[in-house]
């Protein structure tokens, strides 16, 4: 088919940055959504864990009797797991398999600058965490949660969080190869299930408690248990959600590589 | 003259202790199609991937649209289709296309640039399930659907076939028209034929020749004429009928050639001796130099390695 005289030629201009950012981010997110290893990691687990370890008493904590009381203690967790699932897991198998396959490389060579890229995988994670936030404290409360304390406090420890994960997560998917992320990225989501306070109180593992309790899922978890519970702001797993935020950003910054 | 769209002086790249660029020079007028022809690890992507800002370099002087290379200034002006890859692969090819245009102010009409492509049928097929040539043409839209000023094609039709091959052919041919610089890298040489208004012949790094075309295939021995007629022709009044550096011979039994320059004057001469000596002369045919036979001649190497 042949081109009119004049159809091709050049004006060239990068478009506002609002418009860039609203088109990544609903290609992040339907890209995510697609995804269905990325919606299991990020929906079906945690919200099956939530169930199971609420209604079947596999793991005893201590002064729960009821569901609810069980459910007090799961739903921080879960969210936690949630929040590491979407921001660390998720984006550092993506950034992976993204550099992999030379895409960030070549939108390095377009007018979306990278801080706009950026932005729109930050926005798409927190709009899947959004979703996991709603339906894990809806399927929460219908098992019986009664959560307190600020949401404002809760909202800051998510923040928290999910500055850590994603920092962690560019950093592991902005340096290795995408096979490799993967599984680095499975086998860490694994552990810090296991040691993030997640499954079970950490106190069951004695003085081991007091080292564990610095790791970011651990301290998000028991941080947001704390605010859900009782009130109040923990300082010490703010302090710890900030240190490993600042950490990771700063590492990921200096280590991340496009292609 | 008008600035040079793009200008590369004594360009040197390494990678530890081999040299992938070794002092090469090329420059790319506005509005033209610059080729770069080499065989396979000749240093071409290495060269065009400096010139679009993705590597650094050891010496030598890149100015593209007269500015430095990574200048983020460039990033609207110029297009680049790098030689695989680059697209995500869940992302379906019009929403791929329609991406890459929201990062631009004036974007083509991204339905109509996937009709010109022959995408249409893919519009909604992922692009990791896109056949070869769809996702070249597809890689080709991006490089462009931006309206840039100067476009980098790394081996545009490699394994393409030949509907694809002309598509892109002609959608390059109508990006010069319109005032768009081209520069584009290939092993094909009736590609370079076709599309170059400049070659640059790359081997080991270096240019081993530059021109247009009908400048590469004229530059040396011209070419030749053969004929058949009866063995055992005496070719010594042909020889003196013919200019001074031309030469005649009977290659094998029955077989003739003329080297020299191949000109009117010299088809006319030929033809005369024969019609004068009562010779019927057979199978009359002039063979001029393809960029092909240079290619051989200046490195030596099979252009299709």
């Amino acid at each position: 088919m042949s081109w009119p005289p004049g159809t091709l030629a050049p004006r060239p201009g990068a478009a506002p940055v609002r418009r860039m950012l609203a088109a990544q981010t609903r290609a992040e997110l339907s890209l995510l959504l697609r995804n269905g290893e990325q919606v299991l990691l990020t929906l079906v687990i945690p919200l099956g864990l939530l169930v199971v370890l609420t209604l079947i008493a596999f793991v005893t904590v201590a002064g729960a009797r009821t569901d609810g009381e069980r459910a007090d203690f799961f739903v921080p967790g879960v969210l936690a797991l949630a929040i590491m699932s979407t921001a660390f897991t998720g984006q550092a198998i993506g950034v992976g398999f993204e550099r992999q396959y030379g895409v960030l490389k070549r939108l390095g060579a377009t007018p979306l600058p990278r801080s706009v890229l950026l932005g729109a995988k930050t926005l798409g994670v927190l709009c899947i965490e959004l979703v996991q936030l709603l339906l894990l404290s809806g399927v929460g409360l219908l098992l019986g949660w009664s959560p307190h304390g600020s949401v404002l406090a809760v909202l800051a420890l998510v923040a928290l969080g999910t500055a850590a994960f994603s920092g962690l997560g560019l950093l592991l998917g902005g340096t290795l190869r995408g096979l490799t992320v993967l599984a680095a990225a499975n086998l860490v989501w694994f552990v810090l299930l296991v040691l993030g306070g997640v499954l079970f109180p950490l106190s069951q593992l004695g003085s081991a408690e007091t080292v564990l309790q610095l790791l970011p899922t651990a301290a998000l978890s028991h941080g947001l248990r704390t605010v859900l519970e009782d009130g109040g702001l923990p300082i010490r797993d703010v302090a710890a959600l900030a240190g490993w935020a600042v950490a990771a950003l700063v590492a990921a910054a200096r280590a991340f590589r496009w292609d | 003259m008008p600035i040079p769209a793009l200008e590369v002086e004594g360009l040197v790249k390494r990678y530890g202790a081999k040299t992938a660029v070794d002092g090469l020079s090329l420059r790319a007028r506005p509005a033209t199609v610059l080729a770069l022809l080499g065989p396979n690890g000749a240093g071409k992507t290495t060269t065009v991937e400096i010139c679009e800002g993705f590597r650094r370099f050891d010496a030598g002087t890149v100015r593209v649209l007269g500015l430095d290379p990574r200048d983020r200034a460039l990033r609207p002006r110029v297009g680049v289709m790098p030689q695989s890859g680059g697209a995500y692969p869940g992302l379906r090819a019009a929403e791929t296309l329609r991406l890459v245009a929201s990062y631009s102010a004036h974007p083509l009409d991204v339905d109509d640039l996937l009709e010109r492509l022959a995408l249409v049928d893919a519009a909604s097929t992922p692009y990791r399930r896109l056949s070869g040539g769809q996702q070249q043409r597809l890689s080709l839209a991006m490089a462009v659907v931006g309206r840039p000023e100067l476009v980098f094609l790394d081996e545009p039709t490699a394994g393409l076939d030949p509907q694809s091959r002309r598509a892109t052919w002609e959608l390059v041919e109508a990006l010069r028209r319109d005032g768009v610089t081209v520069v584009l890298t290939t092993h094909l040489m009736e590609e370079a034929e076709r599309l170059a208004d400049e070659v640059v012949v790359i081997d080991h790094g270096r240019v081993v020749a530059s021109g247009t075309v009908a400048e590469l295939t004229q530059a040396s021995a011209a070419g030749q004429l053969r004929f058949t007629a009866r063995p055992g022709l005496d070719l010594t009044t042909l020889l003196t009928s013919l200019p001074s550096g031309y030469t005649a011979s009977e290659a094998s039994p029955g077989q003739y050639l003329v080297s020299g320059g191949v000109d009117p004057q010299l088809l006319a001469t030929v033809t005369a001796w024969c019609a004068g000596n009562d010779v019927l002369a057979g199978d009359l045919r002039v063979e001029r130099r393809s960029l092909e036979d240079v290619f051989l001649e200046l490195t030596g190497a099979e252009l299709r390695a």
